[in-house]
């Protein structure tokens, strides 16, 4: 075999100086080969990133430096090489595109130049030829309508253009290595699906290897080639896909697996992974794993795995349970999780909550006067009804309403038109006083747990706020009392009632969110995507909480998310929304296998799939969601659809399908 | 530099503000035989123009001082952040309209609008506090409605409003606390800056009149007077240079520490 293209041997990294110098990356070796794609996979923190930072010497300055080890190049040993000559690494031999595509690009230069100025750079390319090979490299990453896009701006290109111009720019050196960190992370699924299609075409034509840095086991299983597993700064398991996905043998990676929520676990709670991950700081005496691992001994805390190998699967592990040298004290049968069966105990089919033709328009102002120009249609006209203890979910990509509608049923925006009906009470009708007492029955967990706490209150306070609003407990004493209650029910100390939210993980604080909002006894709760700033292992806690609080107190949820496997997992009723309307409804087996609406096939299949050999048919979307200022004339998804007609240009469809399961589409009438 | 000289400085000032209650002093007494008498064994400062005691006098000027920027700014950072948190958290047609106040107060150069009003209530304390407060919210305002603008639409506040919580308490526990850093910082500058406006309303004879004494107006009698005896200008303008300074040494710390712990909290964000 050949020699690789790039070998990390041993590398550390430390940032900081002294005691409280941290250890991002630890002893790290791996190889990628031209023309692979190589995954590396690990939940957020744990040396990912400055692993890939390492190889091109870009780590934080000036804190942040490589204390050992080496990173060949082609047998160059980047580590060794004078800045001036790395220079002519980055860029040329190998290249990088980040997680953010909104902040990698420049806003006051047009998408010509950017391009041009790794051209310039490395190819030399001026004038003329430049241009070519700019338009060039624009048509390659699949941009429409190039000459345009050429004298754009930023600004003016959707995330996932900006994306595809990032691929460009790092195309535009024509490197031997990618280095792609987190590419889709912060893409829509559909848009996700093009981007990643996109990279694969891109290393068939070129030969380049891919070093594609992710947290989502999906997008390893369509992707790479082989797979490095890295938890606390180290790899703890490297294999080739297959093997990987049949036969993980390190308990992280199995645990990994075990938090995906999928439709099969439905009626189980999660598997999830105790405590967090350890601090940096130190050495470690033993396994970096072993406190939050269910099959460790005493073994493992007193001695540092080695990094074990099956030669003939080029497969390693770092545990002490696949190194034959150890013998492993006979492990009881991996201890199932406390199984609860989600019984639907509480559901008489009577609707709690009932929204009709909820509309929530925002006017745009110009001019000296603030006239009104025009609106855009976040919500334009969306009908759902959740039972009683029941889950209704609404799905969507960004920007398609499903916050604003959220928003808008609990009258945090007040709607422009339709009824909401709670228990029996129109909700639109209500104001001031008589509004803010019938607030305490629905609640509202945010997406984002560090914004959504005040940072200068304790988090006691904050739990007990809403019962201070609501007149709930008539002492302080009582609320004290109560906001302990709370904290054990959503499985905190009540010691920690003292704390500032700062001192809590992110799974930690979407904990005290929802204490927050058990405190005033709601029956519905809307959910607005709680677990998606949250890792898969931390996701899975707080999924099992969510149900089963559900079972205990009977909740109503509506659970707004652009996670389809979420949905399957948590809902029983799914609607699926697209530039303000709802385009389908129905139960979650129904959408979930025989999806009606091409829209919703299309979000379906553009779901990553864990099962590696599963080769399914993405349906493509062309282009991104138009936008709710102006939508398309007819059918809001017809200038996408696949199956487009020429009445679907003329009208909207009216609802067709069973009761049960309805769709707006001239496909189903 | 460290806090602790500026800050002895700034507590000197406010203790010896407060001792002319205490003391046995006769500010305004004439000696025509001490006129113009440099510093000695006499009086530590020496005498002015009409042989009064230049280190008494600059004792009660300094009461004076301080009483007028702690009122101003006070008062200032009062009605201004009202108005701010106020007009932006309710929004609509009353926000526009206090927007539209503002920015006509903005358009005068303050310390010229302080000097009309001054003229036009007549001399006196009370109505330099009045004049320059009436000048001083508006910075305030437009502070305190800005972050309040920016945070109305935090979650947290969002949260708040969906637990049912009182407007009050929204205001007064969700935004006020997460402004208070930049509040607390303009104020600071905002002392120096009254100080400053203070010796100058005095200096323009708007101030505090005759037989009383402040810094600003020491100066305006010494000015006529710098080449005699140059005592009579250099110490009231020392005081003033110093405390302006310690004032701004301060504020800048006090910013960088709300900076920095505001950093950390971001940091363990991550």
């Amino acid at each position: 075999m050949s020699r690789p293209l790039i070998k990390l041997q041993d590398l550390s990294v430390r940032i900081g100086y002294g005691d409280k110098a941290i250890r991002p990356v630890d002893g790290v070796s791996f190889e990628i080969n031209r023309g692979e794609t190589f995954a590396l996979l690990g939940e957020s923190g744990c040396g990912k990133s400055m692993t890939a930072l390492s190889i091109l010497r870009l780590l934080p300055q000036p804190a942040g430096r490589i204390t050992g080890g080496h990173v060949y190049l082609d047998g160059e040993d980047l580590t060794a090489l004078p800045e001036l000559e790395m220079r002519q690494v980055r860029g040329r031999r190998v290249a990088m595109i980040f997680q953010e595509p909104m902040t990698s690009l420049n806003p006051v230069l047009t998408i010509g130049d950017q391009i041009g100025e790794t051209l310039r750079q490395h190819q030399q390319l001026k004038g003329q030829a430049a241009r070519e090979r700019v338009l060039e490299l624009l048509d390659a990453v699949g941009i429409p309508d190039v000459q345009r896009r050429y004298v754009e701006y930023p600004h003016q290109l959707s995330g996932g253009m900006k994306q595809r111009i990032m691929i460009a720019i790092a195309l535009a050196g024509e490197p031997d290595l990618l280095i792609a960190d987190e590419p889709t992370t912060a893409l829509d699924v559909t848009i996700q699906a093009q981007v990643l299609e996109l990279l694969q075409k891109i290393q068939q034509e070129t030969h380049m290897a891919i070093m594609l840095i992710t947290h989502d086991l999906g997008i390893v299983a369509g992707m790479a080639d082989r797979v490095a597993v890295m938890y606390a700064g180290q790899l703890v398991e490297e294999a080739s896909r297959n093997r990987f996905f049949a036969e993980a043998r390190h308990p992280y990676s199995q645990r990994l697996f075990e938090s995906l929520p999928d439709v099969g676990k439905r009626d189980h709670a999660l598997r999830t992974i105790p405590g967090f991950v350890p601090a940096l700081d130190h050495d470690f005496a033993g396994c970096r794993f072993a406190q939050r691992c269910d099959q460790a001994w005493d073994y493992c805390h007193s001695h540092v795995p080695s990094w074990s190998i099956e030669t003939d699967h080029h497969h390693h592990v770092r545990c002490h349970l696949a190194d034959e040298n150890v013998i492993a004290p006979p492990v009881s049968e991996a201890r199932e999780t406390a199984l609860r069966h989600a019984a639907a105990g509480q559901h008489n089919g009577e609707a709690l909550l009932d929204v009709n033709d909820l509309k929530v328009h925002f006017p745009i102002h110009k001019g000296v006067f603030k006239h009104v120009v025009g609106h855009v249609y976040a919500v334009d006209g969306i009908s759902l009804s959740i039972p009683r203890g029941r889950t209704l979910a609404l799905v969507g990509e960004s920007g398609c309403g499903k916050t604003t509608a959220g928003m808008g049923i609990l009258q945090l925006l007040r709607p422009s038109a339709g009824s909401v009906r709670f228990d029996g009470t129109e909700l639109t009708g209500l104001k001031g006083e008589r509004l803010r007492r019938r607030r305490s029955d629905f609640q509202f967990i945010f997406q984002d747990p560090y914004s959504s706490m005040n940072p200068r209150m304790r988090v006691g306070d904050i739990v007990e706020e809403g019962m201070i609003a609501q007149r709930i407990t008539k002492t302080r004493q009582e609320r004290r009392q109560r906001v302990e209650k709370l904290f054990a029910q959503v499985g905190l100390s009540p010691d920690h009632v003292h704390r500032y939210p700062h001192e809590f993980s992110g799974g930690q604080r979407q904990r005290i969110c929802i204490a927050r909002a058990l405190a005033v006894d709601p029956r519905l709760v809307v959910c607005d995507e709680p677990t998606s700033a949250l890792d898969v292992s931390v996701q899975a806690q707080i999924l099992n909480l969510l149900k089963q609080l559900q079972n205990e107190l009977g909740l109503s949820y509506l659970f707004i998310t652009h996670n389809l496997s979420v949905v399957a997992y948590l809902a029983d009723r799914v609607a699926v929304m697209y530039l303000g309307r709802i385009v389908e409804e129905g139960p979650v087996a129904e959408v979930l296998e025989r999806p009606l609406h091409p829209y919703t096939r299309a979000l379906i299949s553009a779901i990553p799939q864990v099962e590696p050999d599963s080769r399914r048919e993405i349906i493509r979307l062309e282009g991104d969601m138009p936008s709710p200022a102006n939508p398309p004339s007819g059918c809001h998804f017809h200038p996408r659809c696949p199956s487009a007609m020429p009445e679907c240009r003329e009208h909207y469809p009216g609802e067709t399908g069973s009761t049960e399961h309805r769709v707006r589409c001239f496909l189903h009438r | 530099m460290r806090v602790w000289i500026p800050g002895s400085i700034l507590g000197a000032w406010a203790l010896l503000a407060m001792s002319v209650y205490l003391l046995p002093l006769s500010p305004n007494l004439i000696q025509l035989e001490h006129i113009l008498v440099p510093p000695g064994e006499d009086a530590l400062l020496g005498y002015d123009d009409l042989g009064r005691d230049i280190g008494e006098r600059l004792l009660v000027g300094a009461r004076t001082s301080f009483l007028v920027s702690f009122w101003v700014v006070g008062l200032s950072a009062l009605i201004g952040t009202l108005i701010g948190t106020v007009s932006a958290y309710q929004g609509g047609v009353l926000d526009r309209a206090i927007v539209q106040v503002i920015d006509i107060f903005l358009a005068f150069p303050g310390i010229l609008l302080a000097i009309a009003l001054a003229g036009l209530l007549g001399p006196g304390i009370e109505n330099v506090v009045m004049a320059l407060a009436a000048v001083g919210w508006v910075g305030y305002a437009r502070l305190s409605r800005a972050q309040v603008l920016s945070l109305k639409h935090r979650e947290h506040v969002r949260a708040a409003e969906a637990l049912g919580s009182r407007r009050l308490r929204i205001m007064t526990r969700h935004l006020l606390p997460l402004m208070m850093a930049p509040l607390i910082v303009e104020a600071t500058f905002g002392v120096a800056a009254v100080v400053i406006a203070e010796a100058g309303l005095s200096f323009l004879g708007l101030g505090v009149q005759p037989p009383d004494a402040s810094w600003g107006a020491m100066i305006r009698d010494g000015t006529r007077y710098m080449l005699v005896a140059p005592h009579m200008v250099l110490a009231p303008g020392i005081a003033i240079f110093a405390v302006v300074l310690s004032v701004n040494l301060l504020g800048d710390r006090l910013r960088d520490t709300m900076d920095k712990r505001l950093a950390t909290a971001a940091r363990k964000d991550q």
